[in-house]
C-alpha cells in the first residue's frame, strides 16, 4: 500500500464513519423539529420541558447524581490514598473489585439487591422510598467505582503521599484534616473527571431506577418513547448534548491543570 | 486507624510494625463492597443452585436448556459478538487513520472528545435517536423513499431486529474501540517501522509481522471487552425493541419485574448465565492486557 492509496482509505474510513455517527444526531434533531405539521418547530422541546413529570424526575435524577458523586469521593478518596500509603500490597485486591461492576451485568447486581434488601430481609432497604434512594445511591457508587477509583488513583499518583502526609501531621493535621485540605485539593481534577462521568452514567440510567421502581429520569424517557412520536428524539438530544457537556467539562478541567501543572513543578 | 504519632514513628524505620491496624483504613471501602456488590451477586449465583425449599440442585441450570433460553442467548451472543466484532474493526480502521498521520493531525483531539461522548451515549436516548433515524419515519428511510425510491421496510430491513440492533450498539462499541486502542497504537515504537523498512519489509509486510502480532493480545483484549460491554446491556435494547427481542438481559428484565413470571429462580439461572459468559469474557480481557504490557511500555 503505497502512501497515496493508504491517505484515499483513511478518508474514506472518516467519511463512513462522519455519515454513521452524523446521520442518527441529524434524524434525531430533524425528528424532533417536526411536532407541528407542516412546520419545523421546538414545539416538541416546549411540550417536554413544561412537562411537570420532566422536571420531577429530571430534578430526582440531577440529585441522585449529586449524592452518588458525594458518596463515591467519600468512599474512594481516602480508601485510595491509605491504600498508595500505607497497603501497596493491597492494591490489586483493592483494584480487582473496583474492576468487578464491569464484570458483573448491571441487571444483575441490582436483581441482587431486590433478593438481598427486600422487605422481609434482614435489612429492609427496598421498604421506604429514602432507604431505596439509598440504596439506588450505593449502586449508582458501585456502578461508578471502576471510573471514579482508576482516576483518584492515577492522581495520587503523581503525588508524593508519603512527604505530603509526614508533613502535615508533624504540624498537627489529624486524618480528616490531611485529606480534606491535602489529598483532596491535590486531585481535586482527577474527582472533577470522575464526577462529570459519573453524572452521565447516572443522569439518564434506566435498569436501576426501573427494577426499584423509583421515578427517576431514565424510565422517564422510556416511558415517553413507549406512549409519544416526537417528545422522545427532543429528549435524546437533550440527553445527547448534557453528555457532551459532561465530557467537554472534563476536557476542560483536565486543560487546566495541564497550563497550571506546568509552572508549578518546574 | 493509628493515631499520628505511631504514624511517624513507623515511617522512619520502613518495618511493618509487628502487630499493624492499617488494614482498618480499608474496611469502610471493603464493607460497602461486600453490601453492595460481592453480596448481591453470591446470593443471585447461590440462588441458581437452590430450588424453593433452600435445597441444593442443578434443575434452574438445566432450565436453561429448554429452547427459548437457549434461543435467547443465542441472538444475545449474536448480537455481542457481531457489534464487537464490527465496531473493533471499524474502530481500528479509524484510529490507524489518525495515529498513522495520513489524516491530518488535528482531527485527533475532537475524534477523541466525540468518542468519549459518543461511548457514554447508551441507553434509553440512544434508542430514540436510532428511531428517529432508522424507523419507520426515521429522517435516512424517508430520504432514501423520497430521493432514491428505496423503500427500506420493504427490502427486509427493521430496526426492531438482530442488524437493527447491532447497527445501534456500535454508536458505542466503535468510540469505545478507538479510546482504547489508540494508546495501545502510540505505544507502536518508530523504530520498529524504521527497522522493518531496513530490513527490506513491505508496509503490509510490517503490519502483519510487526505490528499485528504486538497488538494481538490488545485487540483480542479489546474485543472481549466490547463482547461484555454489549452483552449486559439493557437500556438500550429495551426502549428500542420493548420486549420484541427477546435477548437474555431482556428476559431477565422482565422476569424480574413479574412480567412473565413462570419460575422465580429461572431469574436466578438467567442471572448466573449472564455473568459466567460476561466473567470469560473479561477474563480473556485481562490475561490479553497482561500479555500486552510485555510489549507497550
Amino acid at each position: 500500500m503505497n502512501t497515496m492509496t493508504s491517505r484515499i482509505w483513511s478518508w474514506l474510513v472518516l467519511l463512513v464513519a462522519i455519515i454513521y455517527f452524523g446521520l442518527p444526531l441529524l434524524g434525531t434533531f430533524e425528528f424532533s423539529l417536526r411536532m407541528l405539521r407542516g412546520t419545523y418547530s421546538f414545539e416538541a422541546y416546549r411540550v417536554v420541558l413544561a412537562d411537570p413529570q420532566f422536571q420531577a424526575t429530571f430534578g430526582y435524577s440531577l440529585l441522585m447524581a449529586c449524592a452518588t458523586i458525594v458518596m463515591g469521593v467519600v468512599l474512594v478518596v481516602p480508601t485510595a490514598y491509605w491504600v498508595r500509603l500505607k497497603l501497596p500490597h493491597w492494591r490489586p485486591i483493592i483494584e480487582f473489585i473496583t474492576l468487578l461492576p464491569l464484570v458483573i451485568p448491571a441487571i444483575v447486581i441490582v436483581f441482587g439487591y431486590i433478593r438481598l434488601y427486600n422487605t422481609s430481609s434482614w435489612l429492609p432497604l427496598t421498604g421506604t422510598a429514602w432507604s431505596t434512594d439509598l440504596l439506588m445511591v450505593c449502586g449508582y457508587t458501585t456502578l461508578a467505582l471502576p471510573y471514579l477509583y482508576r482516576a483518584v488513583d492515577t492522581g495520587l499518583r503523581s503525588l508524593d503521599i508519603a512527604t505530603l502526609t509526614e508533613a502535615a501531621e508533624s504540624l498537627g493535621a489529624s486524618k480528616f484534616t490531611l485529606i480534606w485540605r491535602i489529598i483532596l485539593p491535590n486531585v481535586s481534577v482527577a474527582i472533577l473527571s470522575g464526577a462529570f462521568l459519573t453524572f452521565a452514567i447516572v443522569i439518564g440510567e434506566f435498569v436501576l431506577a426501573a427494577l426499584l421502581n423509583r421515578p427517576a429520569f431514565g424510565p422517564y424517557m422510556q416511558l415517553m418513547g413507549a406512549n409519544r412520536a416526537y417528545e422522545p428524539a427532543a429528549l435524546a438530544v437533550i440527553a445527547f448534548a448534557l453528555t457532551w457537556l459532561c465530557m467537554g467539562l472534563i476536557q476542560l478541567v483536565n486543560r487546566r491543570q495541564r497550563h497550571l501543572a506546568v509552572p508549578q513543578h518546574r | 486507624m493509628p493515631s499520628p504519632s505511631n504514624t511517624i514513628q513507623h515511617k522512619g524505620t520502613h518495618h511493618a510494625p509487628a502487630r499493624s491496624w492499617a488494614w482498618l483504613g480499608v474496611v469502610p471501602f471493603l464493607l460497602f463492597a461486600l453490601l453492595f456488590l460481592l453480596l448481591p451477586t453470591a446470593n443471585i449465583i447461590v440462588g441458581a443452585f437452590r430450588n424453593a425449599g433452600g435445597e441444593w440442585t442443578l434443575a434452574n441450570i438445566y432450565q436453561l436448556f429448554q429452547p427459548s433460553i437457549l434461543a435467547s442467548y443465542t441472538i444475545s451472543l449474536k448480537i455481542s459478538i457481531a457489534s464487537a466484532l464490527l465496531g473493533g474493526v471499524i474502530g481500528f480502521a479509524i484510529a490507524v487513520a489518525v495515529v498513522q498521520g495520513d489524516l491530518p493531525r488535528w482531527i485527533r483531539a475532537p475524534l477523541m472528545t466525540f468518542s468519549g461522548v459518543a461511548s457514554n451515549f447508551a441507553g434509553v436516548p440512544l434508542a430514540f435517536a436510532f428511531l428517529a433515524t432508522l424507523g419507520r419515519l426515521g429522517l435516512v428511510t424517508l430520504l432514501l423513499r423520497d430521493w432514491f425510491g428505496i423503500n427500506l421496510y420493504a427490502t427486509g430491513f427493521n430496526i426492531l431486529s438482530f442488524w437493527g440492533l447491532t447497527l445501534t450498539y456500535l454508536f458505542f462499541q466503535i468510540p469505545l474501540m478507538i479510546l482504547i486502542i489508540t494508546p495501545a497504537l502510540d505505544g507502536l515504537k518508530r523504530e520498529w517501522r524504521e527497522a522493518a523498512a531496513m530490513l527490506g519489509a513491505t508496509t503490509t509486510q510490517y503490519w502483519l509481522k510487526v505490528v499485528f502480532p504486538i497488538l494481538l493480545p490488545s485487540l483480542l483484549g479489546t474485543f472481549a471487552l466490547l463482547f461484555a460491554n454489549a452483552f449486559g446491556a439493557v437500556a438500550t435494547a429495551y426502549a428500542l425493541t420493548g420486549s420484541s427481542l427477546s435477548i437474555v438481559p431482556i428476559v431477565l428484565f422482565a422476569q424480574i419485574r413479574g412480567d412473565v413470571l413462570q419460575d422465580p429462580h429461572l431469574g436466578y439461572a438467567l442471572a448466573f448465565g449472564m455473568v459466567m459468559i460476561t466473567l470469560v469474557a473479561n477474563s480473556i480481557y485481562l490475561w490479553m492486557r497482561a500479555r500486552s504490557e510485555r510489549w507497550l511500555k
